[in-house]
């Protein structure tokens, strides 16, 4: 292994491979932080450019560039509550809480330096466990998708502000937006009233502008809220260390989380962020303050996020499974450069995969610097009077929902639903819950309905796998953990004197 | 005197910017739309046609998966796209079979057929701790209670699908009354396998080759006439059970009806370049697939037999309408 790791760093720290991660990074924090552009078309766009790179490099490039989009998908969310990824709308309402309290450079920092322990922890992980890890998520089917993708939207319901119930509203009108489409099971369309562009279904990245951006501006704009004035600091990365070690049990314990979480394909780091959040808010001593601007969350679901992009990393290279799109576009980079996915890649060609994971810690220590120098520039934004800001906001909300499909029906999608989510968060509904219920809807259904057709409808056969039976007895235990509480409260609030 | 002008030296210009449109084909970055998941054998062969396309078009060719409803949604998707060329995308088996099995109203008149690129029998794969030593143990459990099997590989009515009812039909039994787990394609389906939640996977040799190497699964037999040549250990159901076998997958390039000729034309000439390269046969040789050509009329016809073929083993299998 010592040998395999020193022969990967002559692979690694090159003149080339250098310069190649650092242009890579710059692009993927301009991507990331652009609202509407997404990580998926920053690594896409790479793929052209590294024909002409040698193999190291070239997955270099694509690997510090998504995770400097990633993570970089934070900076408008704590600036302009615009969520870069449904991950970051998990902990979008503490970073621009921070923001509105005129500590806009603190929620940044958090963000980035939470990210890069996490990513760091989920190095240790690749390194230590890969193969673990990788024969471990190979043991989750349908069955345990389902119960998973169910406690992540039982997260949501706990987290969210604004009460059980009304967050449980949010989450099945989310639920219920991911119902237009057509049917994954046999392609019946529904609730697309004949018209083409709805068969598609109803994207999450419009809709995460408009409920969030949108909303917000439309707020603004009747309450008439001037800028908010930014705190005038040397090292915007002031308190930062602080609050990291003041909250380093969330810290440790959301890279944990993160990493295993991370290894399932195809919703690791979303489920992550979120399961992540709601165990901070359960477990922290003052639960009231999350969503307000609280770091707590931001921390844990920050540490977690990143750990996940890490370890989604597994199953790709070890069992050639993609879990996203992001990673599918990087397994297609690394059959062409001849390094192919599989078990080899670990035995035969160690010193590639050693690459691989260096390439991880560099990307992740470089959010620093980078996220430092972005941090410097939010400050300059709040300079700009409110009003104008807001245009500027709206026109990022208008291309960035329009790059998606290269449509203006996604600008309709960002519209409608900006709208609608005003009007509920004037209502005190949590907005939060309606992204993941459109994130999550689909893999619901779809393990469901596959679930139950291994098991012939019998529905038993979610507690029959030893892993799927923990999961489900976790997720009613919840259940009845909010029943509970709703049913202790509402009898408080009947008898006010006992 | 100045209207006529003023109208000629519109129509001149008119022609000549869409003569230089066409010369320049593409002249901005062209959408190629797989059907199915990231990471199963379309995706992956589709991003080789992509990268290739691009090599020699100099246009970026940008690989969208559009995945839902058995590959219904992103063959939709191509149909319903502007005919103006920026939109292609690759077709697969799927194509021949929804109107039979009437679960789309899609066939290959619906598009702009472009090439023909690959052909590959799936095969029969089972967990490596599965008590199924060979295709025959297999198929006396099957012959035994055809519902306790329980396999995967893709939608209903998908190949995978067609060709596990048509190796339950060879024998002897009826086809409808198979087991069949739907999923979007073959990772997935690969997924419950080695999760131990299904006992057989009917997929594609590339797909599953990752979890050969580490072990995981075992190949059973090949859903062919031929061994495949990457794996000639695999044997054939022709010859492992007597089955005469001919349904295969099929994957080709094609865009919406109505592109222009032209604009097809340089398509075709270019896809055909690529499929006749050295560069791309290793490509796919590396990966495991066939390649085969059948480029603008020779896809047409290609595509009308195989509509047939396929009709008539999905209604034998009671799967039509």
């Amino acid at each position: 292994m010592m040998d395999a790791l020193a022969l990967a760093a002559g692979l690694v720290f090159n003149a080339e491979t250098l310069t190649v991660i650092v242009l890579a990074s710059a692009f993927g924090l301009f991507v990331g932080a652009m609202p509407g552009l997404t990580a998926t078309m920053a690594a896409a766009l790479l793929v052209p450019i590294t024909f002409y790179m040698d193999p190291v490099p070239a997955i270099a490039a694509i690997i510090s560039c998504t995770a400097m989009a990633i993570t970089a998908g934070d900076i408008p969310g704590a600036l302009l509550r615009i969520p870069g990824t449904p991950a970051s709308a998990a902990y979008v309402e503490d970073a621009y809480g921070l923001t509105r309290k005129g500590r806009a450079g603190f929620a940044i920092g958090i963000s980035i330096c939470a990210a890069a322990f996490g990513g760091l922890f989920g190095f240790a992980t690749l390194l230590v466990a890969a193969p673990f890890l990788a024969r471990f998520a190979l043991n989750f089917s349908s069955f345990e998708y389902f119960w998973l993708s169910v406690l992540g939207l039982s997260c949501a319901v706990v987290v969210s502000h604004g009460g059980v119930a009304k967050g449980m509203l949010s989450l099945l009108l989310g639920l219920f937006i991911a119902q237009i489409g057509l049917d994954p099971l046999m392609g019946q369309p529904r609730f697309t009233f004949g018209i083409a562009e709805l068969s598609g279904g109803i994207s999450f990245i419009p809709a995460m502008i408009g409920m969030f951006a949108l909303a917000e501006i439309l707020r603004n704009g009747r309450e008439g809220r001037p800028s908010v004035p930014q705190v005038e600091v040397a090292n915007p990365f002031a308190g930062v260390g602080a609050a990291l070690s003041r909250y380093r049990i969330n810290l440790f314990r959301g890279a944990a989380v993160g990493s295993v979480i991370g290894a399932l394909p195809g919703i690791g780091g979303d489920l992550g962020a979120w399961i992540t959040y709601s165990l901070a808010k359960r477990t922290s001593k003052e639960p009231e303050k999350f969503g307000t601007g609280h770091p707590e969350g931001l921390v844990e679901a920050g540490a977690s996020n990143n750990a996940a992009l890490s370890s989604s990393w597994i199953p790709a290279m070890v069992f050639g499974i993609p879990g996203d799109a992001v990673t599918a576009i990087a397994v297609g980079v690394l059959f062409m450069k001849g390094l192919e996915p599989g078990p080899q890649l670990l035995t035969s060609n160690p010193q590639n995969f050693y690459a691989v994971l260096l390439v991880f810690v560099l990307a992740n220590l470089l959010l620093i610097p980078f996220g430092y120098l972005a941090a410097r520039v939010a400050r300059n934004l709040f300079k700009v009077p409110r009003s104008y800001l807001n245009a500027a906001i709206l026109l990022f909300c208008v291309v960035g929902s329009y790059s998606i499909n290269n449509t203006l029906f996604g600008v309709g999608i960002m519209l409608g639903l900006g709208v609608i989510a005003y009007i509920l968060q004037s209502r005190d509904f949590a907005i939060a819950p309606i992204i993941l219920g459109i994130v999550l809807g689909p893999l619901v259904e779809q393990s469901f309905t596959t679930s139950m057709t291994i098991a012939r409808g019998d529905l038993w056969g979610f507690f029959d796998r030893p892993i799927a039976a923990v999961l489900g007895g976790v997720t009613i235990l919840i259940w009845l953990g909010i029943a509970a509480g709703a049913v202790f409260s509402a009898r408080r609030r009947a008898n006010p004197q006992t | 005197m100045r209207t006529v002008l003023t109208t000629a030296l519109a129509v001149f210009g008119l022609a000549a910017a869409s003569a230089t449109a066409l010369a320049d084909f593409p002249d901005r970055p062209v959408t190629v739309i797989v059907p199915w998941s990231a990471g199963g054998g379309t995706d992956a062969t589709g991003r080789i046609i992509a990268t290739m396309l691009e090599e020699r078009l100099g246009q970026p060719f940008n690989v969208v998966n559009r995945t839902g409803g058995g590959g219904i949604v992103g063959h939709t998707t191509i149909k319903d796209a502007d005919p103006d060329g920026y939109t292609i995308g690759i077709l697969t088996t799927e194509l021949s079979m929804y109107e039979a099995v009437g679960s789309a109203k899609l066939n290959f008149a619906d598009y702009s057929l472009i090439g023909l690129y690959n052909s590959d029998p799936s095969a029969i794969f089972v967990k490596a701790d599965s008590d199924f030593q060979t295709i025959a143990d297999l198929a006396d459990a099957v012959k035994a209670d055809p519902q306790a099997i329980q396999a995967s590989g893709a939608n209903f009515g998908g190949v995978n699908h067609l060709s596990w009812v048509s190796m339950v039909q060879g024998l002897g039994l009826d086809g409808a009354a198979s087991s069949w787990v739907p999923a979007e394609g073959g990772a997935p389906a690969l997924q419950l396998l080695a999760s131990g939640a299904i006992d057989v996977a009917v997929v594609q040799f590339p797909e599953a080759q990752a979890l050969m190497d580490a072990g995981e699964i075992r190949a059973l037999a090949t859903l062919g006439s031929e061994p495949n040549p990457k794996h000639p250990d695999v044997p054939p159901v022709t010859e492992a059970l007597g089955i005469e076998f001919s349904i295969a997958g099929w994957r080709g390039v094609g865009g919406p009806a109505g592109m222009p000729d032209d604009i097809t034309a340089i398509l075709t000439t270019e896809l055909e370049k690529i499929v006749a390269s050295d560069a791309f046969r290793d490509k796919m040789g590396a990966l495991n697939y066939g390649v085969v050509w059948a480029g603008g009329e020779d896809f047409t016809e290609y595509l009308a037999r195989r509509g047939e073929a396929f009709g008539a083993a999905i209604s034998a299998a009671g799967l039509g309408q």
